[in-house]
């Protein structure tokens, strides 16, 4: 590859842009950091530094141009957009894709669509449901049950977020309902064991893959990342705690 | 046991569809959920939770990194979904419950446990990827 051979500012654009949707769609710390000093050095710059936290990326290439900051706000999963960016790095680093092209297309990523409808995400949460409650012990004759309590869940957890840009209330509102739609299904006697219906309802809600990536963060040596990852799946846990123990309280 | 099995499949390709991955990644997916959940729920009553989920992540972690290969897509597709049946999400949610009703022994408890068995399966998770780089850079050495 020829050195220098694009305006360093459009190499910087192209990896602040990728890594921003990386971190944003849950990709690991170590492989957004990986992946933008790889762009950088396809377009023949080989010092590069990046800062990598969950809620912002500090990026630098050399001494005559300043360092970047590009800030992250909203934080979600989305597995498709992390698998795009990763391909349109790989044609970066065959030399196949100008600067300016590839910021084309990730910002086609950035607005792309959701790959699956609201009603099929609905679906797939209101099966989980079902499913985690027969995996961790309970009975067949509960399943309708957990599959009502979890898309009702779910459902809330995005209405409530649209209506109040709040994770923590929508968390707790949510969990609120599942426990007392659980509760109120345990006596009237579609279901039997409350306490199995509600686990397996709040599996959508509860943030397990973040706990774990904050460990593994905190292994990695990313301090920063892994605590308030941490402190964020803490947040989530206990408003989802806290919601349902409202009702077994009254209970 | 079968039972056990068809709803993990289930459960972790619904899980996929919620993280968004790709379409033709869900079989996969639900594949390596499977296996997980499998290998955990035969060995959790004889070695424990944290060594079973050592045990199962890491066999996620090394079939994940598999099918990244083979398919060409990230291997964090893979073993998310793999390791969603294990994480302590379930008895995170369930230490808080016990901190909020004031039952701060259990809770104190359950807070540890979950905090052990999320640490196994980062152990796990890590544990085979440098595996998968030992095994490589011995096969592949020679030719270098």
């Amino acid at each position: 590859m020829n050195n220098h051979s694009y305006p360093t500012p459009e190499i910087i654009e192209v990896c602040l842009l990728a890594g921003k949707l990386m971190m944003q769609n849950g990709a690991e710390t170590y492989r957004v950091e990986d992946t933008m000093s790889r762009i950088a050095s396809a377009y023949g710059i080989s010092q590069s530094h990046s800062y990598v936290t969950p809620t912002g990326i500090f990026f630098a290439i050399n001494d005559s141009e300043p360092a970047t900051l590009i800030r992250i706000v909203e934080r979600t999963t989305d597995l498709h957009k992390v698998t795009e960016v990763n391909s349109i790095s790989r044609k970066i680093s065959t030399g196949d894709l100008s600067p300016r092209a590839a910021v084309k297309e990730l910002s086609e990523i950035e607005c792309g669509p959701l790959r699956y409808s609201n009603r099929i995400q609905l679906m797939a949460a209101a099966l989980a449901s079902g499913c985690f409650m027969i995996m961790f012990g309970g009975v067949w004759r509960d399943f309708p049950a957990a599959v009502l309590c979890g898309g009702i869940g779910f459902a809330a957890v995005q209405y409530f977020h649209r209506l109040v840009k709040v994770k923590f209330f929508s968390e707790f509102s949510a969990s609120f309902l599942i426990g007392l739609l659980a509760a109120l299904l345990t006596i009237v006697g579609w279901g039997q064991m409350m306490d199995k219906i509600i686990i397996g309802s709040v599996m959508p809600l509860v943030p397990g893959l973040l706990i774990t990536n904050a460990i593994r963060d905190l292994m990695s040596g990313h301090l920063v990342s892994g605590l308030s990852k941490g402190a964020d799946a803490c947040l989530t846990s206990f408003g989802i705690g806290a919601g349902v123990a409202v009702i077994i309280s009254y209970m | 046991m079968l039972a056990q099995l068809f709803t993990s499949f289930i459960a972790t390709a619904a899980f996929g569809i919620l993280f968004h991955a790709p379409r033709r990644s869900l079989l996969q997916c639900g594949f390596v959920g499977m296996l997980g959940w499998l290998v955990y729920y035969s060995t959790t009553d004889s070695m424990g939770p944290v060594s079973a989920s050592l045990l199962a992540t890491i066999l996620i972690g090394i079939v994940s990194q598999g099918f990244a290969r083979l398919y060409k897509m990230p291997v964090i597709i893979f073993s998310v979904a793999g390791i969603i049946p294990l994480v302590p999400g379930g008895m995170a949610y369930n230490a808080m419950r016990q901190f909020v009703q004031q039952h701060y022994p259990q809770a104190l408890e359950l807070a540890m446990s979950t905090l052990m068995i999320a640490g196994a399966i980062a152990v796990g998770l890590v544990l085979s990827e440098v595996l998968n780089q030992i095994f490589h850079s011995i096969r592949f050495k020679p030719q270098r």
